[in-house]
Parts: C-alpha cells; sequence; structure tokens
C-alpha cells in the first residue's frame, strides 16, 4: 500500500513533469484528431467502393472488387510499427519530415483507412436488400441510393467510428518510435526506461478515461441515430 | 381501354449455384420465365399467380426492370423499356410504384419522410411535396402516424405506407409483390380494400403477385395462372370466381 508521503511524493514528481505530459496529451489529440479524420473520408470511400463492387450490388464487378479487396487486405497485413518505417519515405517526400507527431498522424491514417473501409464494408451490408431494390424502383441515382445506404447503416456507421477512434489512440502510443510523442510514448519512456511507475499509471488511468469516454459517446449517439 | 403493359416473348434465366452443372460440364442456367407474352389493360388489376418458383415474381420484376430480361420486350404506356438508357430507365420508373412483401420502408425515415423521400426523387416541385405527402397518408388514413418512424407501426400500417410512397409521384402502374403475404387475414382484407380503392379513385393499373387465391378472387378482373416459368393461360374473375380452363390451371385454383 502507498503510505501519504509516498503519495505526495508520487504527485510531486508528476506535477515536475507536466509540462511534458500536456504537450504528449496535446500530441495524441492532433494524432487521433488528424487520423480520424483522414481515416473515415478516405476508408469511408473505400468501404462504399468495396460495397457496390461486391457481387449482386449495382457497381458489381469482380475485377475492381479484387483490386480494392486485395489492396485493402495488403495494408492490413502490416503490422503498425513496420507500417511506420515502410512508410517513412513517404511521409518524408509528403510533410518534409520522418518524424513528429504530423507524421506520425499520416501512418497513422493509412493504417486506420483500410481498417474503417471493411468495417464500413461490413455495415452497408447489413442494411436489408430490399431497401436497395425499393429505392431503384422509384428511379433514384445511384448517389441517392448511396446516401439512403450510409443513413439506414448509420447507427453501426458511428460504433464504427467509435472502433476506429480507440484502435488509432492505441497504435498512437507505437508513434512514439518515429517521435511522434503523446501520451503512450511518454508513459514508456518515463514510465518504463526511467522506472517512473507513477508516470505509467497516471497515463494508464488517462487513456482509460480516454477510450471510456469515446465509447460511450458513441454508444449514446448511435442508440439516438438508431430509429430500426 | 389502352394497353397498360404489353410483355412481348419475354424471358429470364439465372445461374444456378455453382455445384450444380448441366451434363456438358458447363454452369447451369435455370429458367425462371420461359417466352411469355401478355397484355394488362390500363385500370385493371391484374393478378400474377402460382405456386413458389412458378415465376411470379420474376416476371413482375421485368416490369419495372428491376430484373432486365433476356429477351423480349417490355413496353409501359407505348415505350419499350428495353431500349431505354439508364437515365431514361430512371424517369420511367417514375410512373410505376412499387411494394414489396417486407415492405422495404427506410427504417431511419419517418413515416413522413418516406413518403416525401419518392417525391424528391421523382423531382416533384418540392413547395408542394409536405401537401402531396399528407394527401397520400389521408388515402391510406394515415395521417396521424406522420411522424412515426416505421419500427413503430404495426405489419398493415407499413404496407400502407409503402402503398402510400408508392402512389405519391402518381404512377401509372403499381406493382405488388405479395403485398399481403406477412400480413394476417383481417389486416389483409383492409389492405385488399385500399388497394381497390385507389384502382377506383386514380385509375392505376395493378398488377399484383400472389399465392394466395383468396387475395386473386377479391382483387382481380383477370390473372395470369403460372407454372414452372411458363404461362398457363389467363383467366377471368367473374363473381369471385377465376374461371380457368387448363387442367393445371383447374388444379391450381381449386386447391386453396
Amino acid at each position: 500500500m502507498l503510505t501519504g508521503t509516498e503519495l505526495s511524493a508520487s504527485i510531486d514528481k508528476l506535477l515536475v513533469l507536466r509540462k511534458e505530459i500536456m504537450s504528449a496529451f496535446v500530441d495524441t489529440f492532433i494524432m487521433l484528431g488528424i487520423s480520424t479524420t483522414v481515416a473515415i473520408i478516405i476508408g469511408g470511400l473505400f468501404g462504399v467502393f468495396l460495397f457496390l463492387s461486391s457481387d449482386r450490388q449495382f457497381l458489381q464487378n469482380k475485377t475492381l472488387y479484387g483490386v480494392l479487396g486485395g489492396i485493402t487486405n495488403f495494408m492490413r497485413a502490416f503490422p503498425f510499427v513496420i507500417l511506420m518505417i515502410a512508410m517513412s519515405p513517404f511521409t518524408k517526400a509528403i510533410v518534409g519530415t520522418g518524424i513528429g507527431p504530423i507524421a506520425a498522424s499520416l501512418v497513422l491514417a493509412i493504417a486506420g483507412s483500410f481498417y474503417f473501409a471493411r468495417l464500413v464494408e461490413q455495415n452497408l451490408r447489413e442494411v436489408p436488400r430490399g431497401i436497395i431494390e425499393a429505392t431503384e424502383s422509384m428511379g433514384a441515382r445511384p448517389f441517392t441510393i448511396i446516401k439512403v445506404l450510409l443513413n439506414e447503416a448509420r447507427s453501426g456507421l458511428v460504433l464504427s467510428v467509435t472502433i476506429l477512434c480507440i484502435s488509432l489512440l492505441s497504435y498512437s502510443a507505437a508513434a512514439g518510435m518515429i517521435g511522434g510523442g503523446g501520451l503512450g510514448d511518454l508513459a514508456i519512456r518515463y514510465g518504463y526506461y526511467r522506472y517512473q511507475t507513477e508516470v505509467m499509471i497516471f497515463i494508464v488511468i488517462v487513456l482509460s478515461i480516454m477510450v471510456i469516454s469515446i465509447q460511450a459517446s458513441g454508444n449514446w449517439l448511435a442508440n439516438r441515430l438508431d430509429k430500426r | 381501354m389502352n394497353d397498360m403493359i404489353v410483355l412481348n416473348d419475354v424471358t429470364k434465366s439465372f445461374l444456378s449455384d455453382r455445384s450444380i452443372k448441366d451434363k456438358d460440364g458447363k454452369p447451369h442456367w435455370f429458367t425462371a420465365v420461359e417466352p411469355t407474352s401478355l397484355t394488362i389493360k390500363q385500370g385493371e388489376i391484374f393478378g400474377l399467380m402460382g405456386y413458389s418458383g412458378a415465376g411470379k415474381s420474376t416476371l413482375l420484376r421485368l416490369i419495372n426492370m428491376l430484373e432486365r430480361p433476356d429477351s423480349g420486350q417490355v413496353m409501359i404506356d407505348g415505350t419499350d423499356l428495353t431500349t431505354l438508357s439508364a437515365s431514361e430507365l430512371r424517369i420511367a420508373r417514375h410512373n410505376i410504384g412499387m411494394i414489396f412483401q417486407q415492405f422495404n420502408l427506410m427504417s431511419n425515415h419517418t413515416v413522413f419522410d418516406n413518403v416525401a423521400f419518392n417525391l424528391r426523387v421523382s423531382g416533384y416541385p418540392s413547395r408542394d411535396i409536405h401537401k402531396r405527402v399528407m394527401d397520400c397518408l389521408e388515402i391510406v388514413d394515415l395521417t396521424d402516424r406522420a411522424g412515426h418512424y416505421p419500427a413503430q407501426l404495426s405489419g398493415g400500417q407499413k404496407q400502407r405506407v409503402g402503398i402510400a410512397r408508392a402512389i405519391a409521384p402518381s404512377p401509372k402502374v403499381l406493382l405488388a409483390d405479395e403485398p399481403t403475404s406477412a400480413l394476417d387475414p383481417a389486416t389483409t382484407r383492409s389492405l385488399l380494400t385500399c388497394l381497390r380503392d385507389i384502382n377506383e379513385q386514380l385509375g392505376v393499373t395493378i398488377v399484383i403477385v400472389t399465392h394466395e387465391m383468396s387475395v386473386i378472387r377479391r382483387l382481380c378482373d383477370r390473372a395470369a395462372l403460372l407454372h414452372q416459368g411458363q404461362l398457363l393461360e389467363v383467366a377471368d374473375v367473374q363473381d369471385g370466381l377465376i374461371q380457368a380452363t387448363t387442367p393445371i390451371g383447374k388444379g391450381l385454383v381449386v386447391e386453396d
């Protein structure tokens, strides 16, 4: 058990690190914000086309589905740490540097996109086929049909975004390897390499609170949107 | 009366499951609709009837090209749908409403928005949409449910929303694919009355697929009797009796 003096000593050590903790917090937010947004856009588009090109859908095309599915599988096969290293020439070309939170965001965004693409495909598959047919029978344009699909799948999509966001939060800890910074990186540097257990515990608590809040808001929104 | 729907030698086959092969080792094609010709007059209520697998739903879906025929012509009010481009077909479909066994309403849209959706798709003037939706809900007696979601409605009410949605853009033809098969007998009766009223008041030509003899007897002017993809005969319905003449047709009509 922790005595009172030990506890206050631990709090003092954390207070000394408050600047580092704050900046790690900001870095985590940057990585999470950028990568989630990009992954929703790119992964969303990819997922929609994966679904539409699959069997019995209106863009049904074996070659297109094979190519899109192949790219998705290939990208998802990379362990995240290796993807970071493999992508470093690419991130250098785009953001000018291979290290830092922005560079890490790019790698997270790519990993997240292909993960999210599969989640979107799966969500769209759960929309009853009859609804697509009804919309077709009214003479709706393909774009309108896609909007209907997304709207019918919306609560599942919100839950998928929740899962994506939490996965990216946990991936972002590994981003410390390329100087991405962030809370996970701080926990490893101080909590593990410097044996400052209180830093480790504190960050794990902060990360848990973040995960719980993201999940709770996702559940709340998904429930509100679900009229099925 | 004018001919509203003319099917000229339409056929449709589907590729069977991969495990089934013909004798020559090629994939087996299952013929859902053998060459079929049919004429349905304007204002008629026409039944398509037969056992499961008779091809009646496929035949119905050929009429609005949800299934494209392998050969033959589909004439709706003088236009051959098989020759139309994708965008021309979309416009032609604004004139062909459809209702389904499983209703197929958009579950995240209210009753009002489900009906309004079809009007928007059909390019109905937006300032008139509200009035038109309420008028259509009035026809199916659901004005008090406009703000509800489909999940809050009974099966009969959902199907009436389906009808309101289908007739909203004032189509010339209403296709009904087993519209009462998911409903209990009392609800079926009131739904058939609703369809009858719509036919009489709006002059919509109705084509209805069903395996229930009673639906044909109560509602239809004529009915096509189908068996294993073939049209056996087109029978008149007089005084609630289906006037079948072929042996299989008579058998179909008796068993109920």
